[in-house]
């Protein structure tokens, strides 16, 4: 099978890359165009460190062969990082303790990023459903979860005083 | 789970209601929060761990791995592997300059009884046989999956007092024999004031055993590193180890050449545990790189992660115990039986952390301890978050519990009688000092609402109460 051309919209820099059939997400975001802020931990799908947010949705980009989501719109955790400072949720991470060996942050980030701007208030539940698909092994999953709760109303809040 | 997540106590100052005499300074760092360092890095997704570095036309390793636990080699043909498109080479033990290590040499422990690459047996489930080189890591596991190899199956030992019966088959034959030795002793002994005595004297005794499997560190980040061979001649190793200079040391002997020829990028770990302390995928890597000339990586598959990464330890442990009516622990007498798997790795010292630990934060006038580093045909074993201690300690406080309810006492209580205080000495010699038991028994009994009676709540590590 020969190699196609896909077209992808990476943290709003149009992307050209060149892939072979199967070639997932994760390979090209990592291994082409040296995004390496997203994380490849299991390859199959079972520990979250290398989600994303493609077309408004986190997914694992593992499992997803790049042909499959030509012309999508794809953010990775260096597509939420403010120049010269830090997003709400990472400076909740950072205030919270919610770091250790750091492997598993990008992807809780960007699984909560896409939680946050589908539900602005969600319920603990809600964050736990959310990461129940990221593995982390060292913090522990409260301070993760405190820091996304408090970084969503944080947004809340800058958002109601933009709106007055 | 619980559906609420508390949110975090904050202004959370240091507690100086215990040992007040002992820390009346004005600590400025001690009990105040500070950011890690690191952390920006990690929210940011900018930390560089290994596998973040990119080097073009680098190369990929995969192992070509034992399908049996215990087997001769008859033939090994990596042929077939060669003739898969993009393989380069297909490293064997031939190619390993000094093939037998055993990782703690570096700390006089010996003998070396594990090769890089198997020669004429294997002896654990996934052991390394050959490494195929290839130019992507598809071309690799395809090269792996084609080298023929032909077994003789050997007896199998998976049980570690099955391995200490005179007619085992032997595991590994280095040792000669299916456990590591102490100092001409067939394991560690611990021998303090006189078991049998205690036994006869004690209201009761009681007799348990314990078992634990191996435990499987799981770090999100697997287990890898990248080679590449510099201009000057000397190789830069980019790893995730949590032991650079325990790398750095045995790559170099197994590579026969200076250290200097070598130079380990590490420090960031994406998650260890101890299961990265071993010297598992850099010496292979290094040989690929230096027959080659061009860079090499060799990364764990998650399934390799979970196989053939050293966990920690299984472990039976017996625990006989003399206890008086009153509660107090007058005589214990513990055997471990520490699963080592096919080879030593860490798990020899991880059995003298063991013993040392024997018997447990009590003070018990009468110890006796045997504690055996077994060998057999399992995956080895090796480091893992307080190893050689954890184990003995879950069957230790599992043993107290028992006792406290077969004895109907208080279960803090029956600890607050037996903890240990500064001063007393512990079984294998050692003065007790920093005790923190009792305050600590206290504290947790006050925050669940546990009433203690008066004189266990004014009970001390620094002194013992007037009899």
């Amino acid at each position: 099978m020969a190699s196609r051309i896909v077209t992808l919209l990476v943290n709003g820099t149009p992307q050209e890359v060149i892939v072979r059939p199967g070639t997932t997400l994760v390979s090209v975001l990592r291994d082409q165009l040296e995004l390496t802020g997203t994380k490849r931990g299991c390859a199959d799908g079972s520990c979250g460190a290398c989600s994303v947010v493609v077309d408004g949705k986190a997914v694992r980009s593992c499992l997803i062969p790049a042909e499959t989501v030509d012309e999508a719109e794809v953010t990775t955790v260096e597509g939420i990082t403010p120049v010269g400072g830090l997003g709400p949720l990472q400076e909740a991470l950072v205030e919270g303790f919610a770091t250790q060996c750091g492997f598993c942050n990008s992807g809780m980030l960007m699984v909560a990023t896409a939680l946050i701007a589908e539900n602005p208030d969600p319920s603990d539940a809600d964050i736990m459903r959310a990461i129940s698909g990221n593995v982390c092994r060292c913090t522990g999953y409260h301070p993760i979860i405190r820091a996304i709760r408090d970084a969503a109303a944080k947004m809340r809040g800058a958002q109601q005083i933009a709106a007055e | 789970m619980d559906d609420h997540i508390p949110s975090e106590t904050s202004g959370e100052t240091l507690d100086r209601s215990y040992f007040s005499d002992e820390n009346q300074h004005d600590f400025k760092v001690v009990g105040q929060p500070s950011p890690r360092l690191d952390a920006r890095g990690h929210v940011t997704g900018t930390t560089r761990y290994f596998e973040d570095n990119h080097f073009r036309g680098t190369l990929h390793i995969k192992v070509c791995r034992s399908k049996r636990h215990h087997a001769k080699l008859t033939r090994i043909d990596p042929a077939p592997a060669m003739n898969v498109p993009g393989v380069v080479r297909v490293l064997t033990a031939k190619d390993v300059p000094a093939n037998w290590y055993t990782v703690l040499r570096l700390i006089n422990v010996g003998p070396n009884d594990e090769p890089v690459l198997a020669e004429d047996s294997v002896r654990y489930l996934g052991e390394p046989i050959c490494a195929v080189v290839a130019e992507s890591e598809a071309a690799a596991i395809e090269g792996a999956s084609r080298v023929q190899v032909d077994y003789e199956d050997l007896p199998v030992v998976l049980d570690v007092e099955e391995a200490l019966k005179p007619d085992a088959q032997i595991v590994n034959p280095v040792h000669g024999k299916n456990y590591f030795e102490y100092e001409g002793h067939p394991f560690r002994r611990i021998r303090f004031g006189d078991v049998e005595k205690g036994f006869a004297e004690a209201d009761h005794i009681f007799e348990h055993r314990y078992q634990s499997r191996p435990i499987e560190q799981a770090p999100v980040e697997t287990t890898g590193c990248i080679v590449k061979p510099e201009g000057d001649g000397r190789l830069t190793i980019y790893s995730d180890t949590q032991a650079c200079f325990f790398t750095l040391d045995n790559t170099a002997l197994i590579l026969d050449v200076p250290t200097a020829k070598l130079r380990v990028v590490g420090g960031t770990v994406g998650g260890g545990f101890g299961g990265k302390v071993d010297v598992m995928v850099e010496p292979l890597a290094c040989i690929a790189a230096m027959l080659t000339n061009r860079p090499v990586k060799f990364v764990y598959d998650r399934a390799e992660e979970m196989q053939v990464s050293s966990p920690r330890a299984a472990e039976r442990i017996y625990i006989k115990d003399g206890v008086m009516k009153d509660g107090r622990i007058v005589a214990r007498k513990m055997t471990f039986y520490i699963d080592s798997g096919a080879y030593s790795r860490h798990t020899p010292y991880g059995v003298t952390k063991a013993s040392a630990h024997v018997p447990g934060p009590y003070s018990i006038p009468n110890v006796w301890a045997d504690c055996h580093c077994v060998y057999t045909n399992r995956t080895p074993s090796s480091a893992m978050r307080g190893f050689g201690v954890t184990i003995g300690d879950f069957a230790l406080e599992s043993q107290m519990d028992r006792i406290a309810k077969t004895l109907g006492l208080d279960p803090l209580i029956f600890r607050l009688k037996n903890a240990y205080r500064d001063g007393d000495t512990k079984a294998h010699r050692k003065k007790v000092e920093g005790a923190a038991l009792i305050e600590v028994i206290q504290r947790a009994a006050e925050l669940v609402g546990h009433d203690l009676p008066e004189e266990y709540r004014k009970m001390s590590s620094v002194k013992r109460e007037a009899k």
